[in-house]
């Protein structure tokens, strides 16, 4: 069984997609989600610690 | 001037070396506040984009019997397919990044809006990309866009059920732009330097080790040298 069919064994591909409908806004839970990844990635590029950065302030 | 002064080689070699000193277009040093994960999403999304253009040429070597119907082909296509999703995550990660520093400040708006620009070459790329898939996706997808793309007018020029019209904006103009469009804004970040974060005034303690980059800088957010 190939990579492709396990992951789609997964998550249900042959139905209608998901939704979330709020008022007028309406998006598919998979846009929704890349959305949230997007800002869990800025938020995480923000704090997280930059590897290099002590050892450059040493060398001043 | 002698003739050789004048010569457009001669002129057009002194204007690019002084706004592009070699250790300006490949530095050796950035200031120290460019050491955070937020200033790697603009060369994530340069190097997503080095692959959607490698992958589009391999798709182009073998065509759509090849990349819908062998495993290779299927690989290939969703090679081209992940590399997009990545380039534009990364695009708009870094987009946000220059929004909250202000990055256009300092004579930098030009970077910010050949960033726009790419910005929007880009999605006309995707489009034109999902409407040449040659599968029921692209026709439907099509079928979608045609209404909104006639009411506007353009539709007499771009036409989206025009497969060869929209595989050639797919395949040559728009890529093309793409590729322009950074290659322009990643030189006038080379040009301007990177810009100094909201506190690092005059005055502030100089952290840059690189005065080459605020050589051009015009206005109050210059890095003082140490
Ligand atoms: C193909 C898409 C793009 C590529 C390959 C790209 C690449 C880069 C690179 C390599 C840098 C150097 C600094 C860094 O990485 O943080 C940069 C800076 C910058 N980018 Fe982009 N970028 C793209 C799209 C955009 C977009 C959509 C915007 C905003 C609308 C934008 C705005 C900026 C600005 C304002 C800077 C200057 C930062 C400074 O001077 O400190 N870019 N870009």
């Amino acid at each position: 069984m190939s990579f492709g069919n396990v992951v789609g064994a997964l998550v249900p591909l042959n139905t209608l997609g998901r939704y979330v409908h709020w008022h007028f806004i309406q998006i598919s839970v998979a846009n929704l989600i890349v959305i949230a990844l997007m800002v869990l990635t800025f938020v995480v590029a923000l704090v997280a610690p930059f590897p290099g950065r002590r050892r450059r302030r040493e060398n001043r | 001037m002698s003739d050789v002064e004048r010569q457009w080689t001669t002129r057009l070699r002194r204007r690019a070396v002084a706004a592009l000193p070699p250790d300006k277009l490949l530095p050796d040093t950035q200031p120290s506040y460019v050491a955070s994960w937020i200033y790697v999403f603009g060369v994530t999304t340069m190097s997503a984009l080095a692959v959607v253009i490698a992958s589009g040429c391999l798709l182009a070597l073998r065509g759509p019997q090849w990349w819908h119907t062998s495993s290779v082909g299927h690989f290939v296509n969703s090679l081209h397919l992940w590399s997009v999703e990545i380039f534009f995550f990364a695009m708009v990660v870094h987009l946000w990044g220059k929004y909250f520093m202000a990055a256009w400040r300092g004579g930098r708006s030009l970077t910010w809006v050949t960033g726009v620009v790419t910005f929007l070459t880009s999605v006309g790329a995707a489009f034109t990309g999902y409407v040449s898939q040659t599968n029921f996706d692209s026709q439907w997808i099509s079928t979608q866009a045609k209404d909104g793309i006639n009411a506007t007018g353009a539709g007499a020029y771009f036409n989206v059920l025009n497969t060869g019209q929209m595989l050639m904006w797919h395949i040559v103009l728009l890529p093309l732009a793409a590729v322009l469009l950074t290659a322009i804004h990643v030189l006038l970040v080379r040009v301007k330097g990177v810009v100094p974060p909201f506190d690092e005034r005059a005055g502030a303690p100089a952290v840059t080790n690189h005065d080459a980059n605020d050589a051009n800088d015009t206005n109050d957010e210059k890095v003082v040298d140490a």
